[in-house]
């Protein structure tokens, strides 16, 4: 993943839904490149015997007892925040054939 | 050429949890569209989801039950994707530290007939994890509308070895996982509702050989039939492939229950590329050892297990346990009546017979059968029926009639024997008047008994039945009847 050409800018930015322009896959497939470059700075650590870590503190079971209900938002507040909506459902273009 | 069907199942079964995953919005079906979401559901920026322990305590639950063996630590991971069902672009799920390792389930292939019992065999279980269920998506003509209600719902996902071979026993996997949930009470699994899911992957390989061919996966199978008829399809259509000499192409396909046909998938959000990482928002599970030896020691019986000693304990046939013993619920009203009254086979029969038959009858048309908590007898009716029988108050015959009215009524069955004078008969005197006049009426059944025709008495005792309303005391009558012919020869 770290050689330059191995970055698929078409694939990235087609994976994350982005329209992108010529210069702009030029101007982020670089710095995206430059990015994952770094990773190789750190995939140098010699962490062998070191255990993986998830989180930086070392808490655990922080959950919610009791399964009471809390409050919900009224319909419209997603309306509101779509582009497009109907029935108080969010419209979005046809997803499959 | 022969080939050896390999099929794994992956099903999401949603827990019955008042409140999502991650956050206190609660969930319930049908409810109007985007009513049951909040700032996490809709995956605001800011916002941090929050566990819901009750899920966690379900799917131990259910992983136990299966025989799972729960992690030490479980942790959540992202599932990234670009779908409209996920407002956040991730599903929060389970990748590297599922909460339930491996487990088995016991099933049963059918038998030769419905009344006999099929082989047993356990299928293997690979893991069961927690992850939340996504918005539902409804396809237009032209559009596609978002309903987030059902997004963050706790699923449990089981996952099972290839270990499967046939759709028969893919069926019979499906059913006695449904039963094992029941048990567990961890959902309801109307999969007309969505409760319970299935995914199958599918692939062949020559007989007898080791190495596994290449699988297809087969989404949107929401029925028991559905999936009977998915795999079977399948396993004809790489048949017919690799016969021709072609290859199988690894990809999920679709199957159309209108259509009775699947197809390719090819939608462009199908990139497999999730880039799985650690969700930094949420916190490893430690599995409290002791909390988990106490779920395990509060687990129910297993379905087959009990199935097992009502027939070798309670002498029970396969034709009344193979309907008890799926429905946890009857079982229960079942065991209850037994603790009142110790007859088995009368009990299960009223249960298994008449009172399914009226649940069903006394359901609206058009819906399903009432279930058994919305009954309105107790296990007090049918153990007082089964003893007012056994201690010779009332006649079989007269039982099914105090059952109908006792249904109706829902009074106590020696109220309704009282109030109706239905006790039975033992009175000789009257008996033999009407015996008499059974003789004297027909004398070719006579005739054809002392010939050594057994069953001639038959049509001798029925007019005796009927004059009394079927209340003669049916040793009585056969005695009283025996000795007069003889008597007359």
């Amino acid at each position: 993943m770290t050689d330059k050409a191995h970055l698929d800018i078409e694939y990235v930015s087609q994976l994350a839904r982005l329209d992108l322009s010529a210069a702009e896959k030029e101007k982020l497939g670089s710095q995206l490149a430059a990015i994952l470059e770094h990773f190789d700075a750190l995939k140098a650590v010699d962490v062998s015997g070191v255990e993986p870590t998830a989180h930086a503190h070392a808490v655990e079971n922080v959950w919610r007892e009791g399964d009471r209900a809390g409050p919900v938002y009224d319909p419209e507040v997603l309306s509101s925040m779509a582009p497009e909506s109907r029935d108080n459902q969010v419209v979005v273009p046809k997803v499959v054939e | 050429m022969e080939y050896d069907v390999v099929i794994g199942l992956e099903i999401h079964v949603q827990l019955k949890t008042r409140t999502k995953m991650f956050t206190a919005a609660p969930y319930a079906y049908g409810a109007d569209p985007n009513t049951l979401i909040d700032p996490v559901v809709l995956g605001l920026p800011g916002t941090l989801p929050v566990l819901n322990h009750a899920a966690v305590e379900a799917c131990a639950k259910l992983g136990l039950l299966l025989a799972c063996e729960i992690a030490e630590v479980c942790k959540w991971d992202r599932k990234n994707y670009f779908y409209p069902d996920s407002p956040k672009n991730y599903q929060l799920t389970q990748n590297e530290q599922p909460l339930c390792l491996g487990g088995q389930v016991e099933i049963e292939l059918p038998g030769t007939s419905r009344n006999i019992q099929g082989e047993h065999r356990l299928v293997k279980l690979n893991r069961i994890h927690l992850e939340e269920d996504p918005g539902k998506l409804t396809h237009t003509a032209f559009d596609t509308t978002i309903d987030f209600n059902r997004a963050g719902v706790p699923l449990a996902e089981i996952v099972t070895e290839p270990d499967l071979h046939s759709s028969e026993e893919a069926v019979a996997f499906l059913n006695a996982l449904i039963h094992l949930i029941h048990y567990a009470g961890v959902s309801d699994c109307d999969m007309e509702k969505g409760q319970l899911r299935c995914d199958a992957n599918v692939s062949l390989k020559p007989a007898g050989s080791k190495t596994l061919g290449t699988r297809t996966e087969m989404k949107n199978l929401n029925s028991i039939s559905n999936v009977r008829a998915a795999i079977e399809y399948e396993i004809a259509r790489q048949t017919e492939l690799l016969d021709a000499g072609e290859s199988i192409t690894q990809e999920t396909r679709r199957w159309s229950a209108e259509n009775g046909t699947s197809s390719s998938l090819r939608s462009k959000e199908e990139a497999h590329d999730y880039r799985y990482f650690p969700d930094p928002d949420l916190m490893p599970v430690r599995m409290d050892r002791a909390r988990v030896a106490e779920l395990q020691a509060a687990l129910p019986e297993r379905p087959y297990d009990k199935q097992r000693r009502y027939q070798e304990t309670l002498d029970l046939p396969f034709t009344l346990t193979s309907v008890l013993c799926p429905d946890p619920k009857l079982c229960t009203f079942f065991e209850e009546a037994l603790e009142l009254h110790p007859a088995p086979k009368v009990i299960a029969n009223y249960i298994a017979n008449d009172l399914l038959r009226e649940l069903s009858a006394s359901a609206a048309h058009g819906e399903s059968a009432l279930s058994i908590s919305d009954c309105p007898l107790t296990p007090a009716h049918i153990a007082e029926l089964a003893k007012l029988i056994e201690n010779g108050v009332i006649t079989k015959q007269i039982a099914k009639e105090v059952f109908t009215t006792m249904y109706q009524s829902g009074n106590m069955p020696a109220v309704i024997v009282e109030k109706e004078g239905l006790q039975q008969s033992d009175n000789s005197d009257e008996i033999e008047a009407l015996c008499r006049e059974a003789i004297a009426g027909n004398a070719k059944a006579v005739a054809q008994f002392k010939e050594g025709n057994a069953k001639a008495l038959n049509a001798l005792k029925g007019p005796v039945m009927k004059a009394t309303k079927g209340q003669a005391n049916p040793a009585t009558l056969d005695q009283i009847l025996r000795s007069l012919i003889q008597s007359e020869a």
